[in-house]
């Protein structure tokens, strides 16, 4: 399975793991995957829509990738806020 | 000792200090995020604040003191799977029986607690309501930020949102109606309909000795009602200008109202840079300067929506607004004279006193 890597306030609302070994087709379908198995963070990275939050950056393999890319079972996604700010 | 809680674009301060001299900084939190506002339950003493962090979307939090570790509320979400986000938490006011809190919000929405605010539940009625593809946003978005109970009636609640008016209703929220008679949008074009309900209060307060008595600050013009909000009279007249966004009024007096003028809508600074509060205590027919000891010359401040409050009534009344420069003002005497309260903060968002 795919794994997906996550930091700061995401890591600490996971239960304090980093890394979540998880099922799923597309980045989309993990993070989905990820808030059934770690409902505290339900809405933390993505929104009611089921969007990737605006400022949420998320890595394929340390490509910058969108929701819908695809991922397969050797990858590693990391999740991390954006560059952005004021 | 007054506490103030004080939202800023980078965290809770809060504040303590005695009226009349500067205040001392006891407690931050939420460290680098905004904070639109924060307030203390005054049945519970509970803390709430909504914080809306730029990477992980808006929630509220609770805590019994501001340098508690804070609870994530549940339940403060639109519904799964729509077409829309919650953007943002503008406000939160206890109710008028014992655990009820209210939450409104952007894309004009309201949240009711009956566990003291650790879990909410959206107001459906209002979520579906049939006028909701015609609400328009004003410019800080589609935000729901006055909540006004009716004193010792749980069932009346009037609301106003920015840009869709005011709402009322008489049972618990069932069924809502516009209040919006005498309202003139200036910013519309002189044919448009007079039932629009593309109106954008900016902010609303009740008296609560004369409940049937409320103020609204609109974007151009300030209006009293003395029938529950059903119609309104223009009371800017004698104002600087009639534009702004805080508004607050002495419980003891109903024919009192405070408002920060700005010169405005496209110039959102105190008029003349000079930072007065007006009053008014005859119901809107004259408006007084209050200036001592506020900025005088080249003071450009703006001060927003939720960053005026009260503590204390009558003669005992204090006055507290927090502007995006960072500075606190107060008043311990009614606002005859002021003192900085603290300065060099964050943008200042809210103010409320604890």
């Amino acid at each position: 399975m795919a794994v997906v890597t996550l930091r700061g306030p995401l890591k600490q609302l996971a239960g304090g793991r980093s890394e979540h070994a998880l099922p799923g087709a597309t980045v989309g379908e993990l993070l989905r995957a990820l808030e059934r198995d770690r409902p505290a963070l339900s809405g933390w990275i993505l929104d009611e829509r089921g969007t990737l939050r605006r400022h949420i950056n998320v890595f394929v393999n340390g490509e910058s990738s969108k929701q819908d890319a695809p991922v397969g079972p050797d990858d590693r996604i990391d999740v991390l806020p954006a560059i952005s700010g004021g | 000792m007054t506490q103030l809680l004080v939202g800023t674009k980078k965290g809770l301060f809060a504040l303590e200090g005695e009226p009349g001299e500067p205040f001392e900084v006891t407690a931050r939190a939420f460290a680098g995020q905004p904070v639109e506002y924060a307030m203390r339950d005054p049945r519970t003493g509970r803390l709430l604040a909504s914080v809306t962090s730029p990477f992980y979307g808006p929630k509220i939090w609770h805590a019994d003191d501001p340098a508690d570790e804070w609870q994530q509320a549940a339940g403060v979400e639109l519904p799964q799977g729509g077409d829309a986000a919650l953007e943002r938490i503008w406000v939160i006011v206890a109710g008028e029986d014992e655990t009820t809190l209210y939450a409104g919000g952007d894309p004009g929405v309201l949240f009711e607690s009956r566990d003291g605010g650790a879990s909410w539940e959206l107001d459906r009625t209002l979520w579906e309501h049939p006028t909701r593809p015609t609400w328009q946003p004003g410019g800080g978005g589609l935000c729901l930020h006055s909540i006004v109970p009716w004193p010792g009636d749980p069932n009346r609640l009037a609301l106003a949102l920015s840009a869709v008016g005011v709402w009322l209703t008489d049972d618990g929220g069932r069924t809502w109606r516009h209040g919006n008679n005498g309202i003139v949008p200036r910013y519309l074009p002189d044919d448009a309909p007079a039932e629009t309900i593309n109106l954008c209060v900016h902010n609303m307060q009740r008296a609560p000795k004369r409940p049937e008595r409320l103020f609204i600050q609109f974007h151009g013009g300030v209006y009293r009602s003395d029938d529950a909000g059903e119609t309104w009279t223009d009371i800017g007249d004698g104002l600087p200008s009639d534009f702004g966004f805080p508004l607050t009024l002495d419980p003891a007096d109903p024919d009192s109202a405070f408002v920060i003028p700005l010169s405005s809508d496209e110039d959102r600074v105190t008029p003349g840079g000079r930072v007065r509060v007006y009053e008014t205590r005859d119901a809107g027919a004259s408006w007084t300067p209050r200036g001592e000891g506020l900025p005088a010359e080249h003071a450009y401040l703006t001060v927003l929506r939720q960053a005026f409050d009260r503590a204390g009534e009558g003669a005992g009344l204090e006055l507290y607004f927090g502007a995006t420069s960072g500075d606190v003002f107060g008043s311990a005497d009614a606002g005859a004279s002021w003192f900085t309260a603290a300065s060099r903060l964050p943008p200042v968002y809210s103010v409320r006193t604890a």
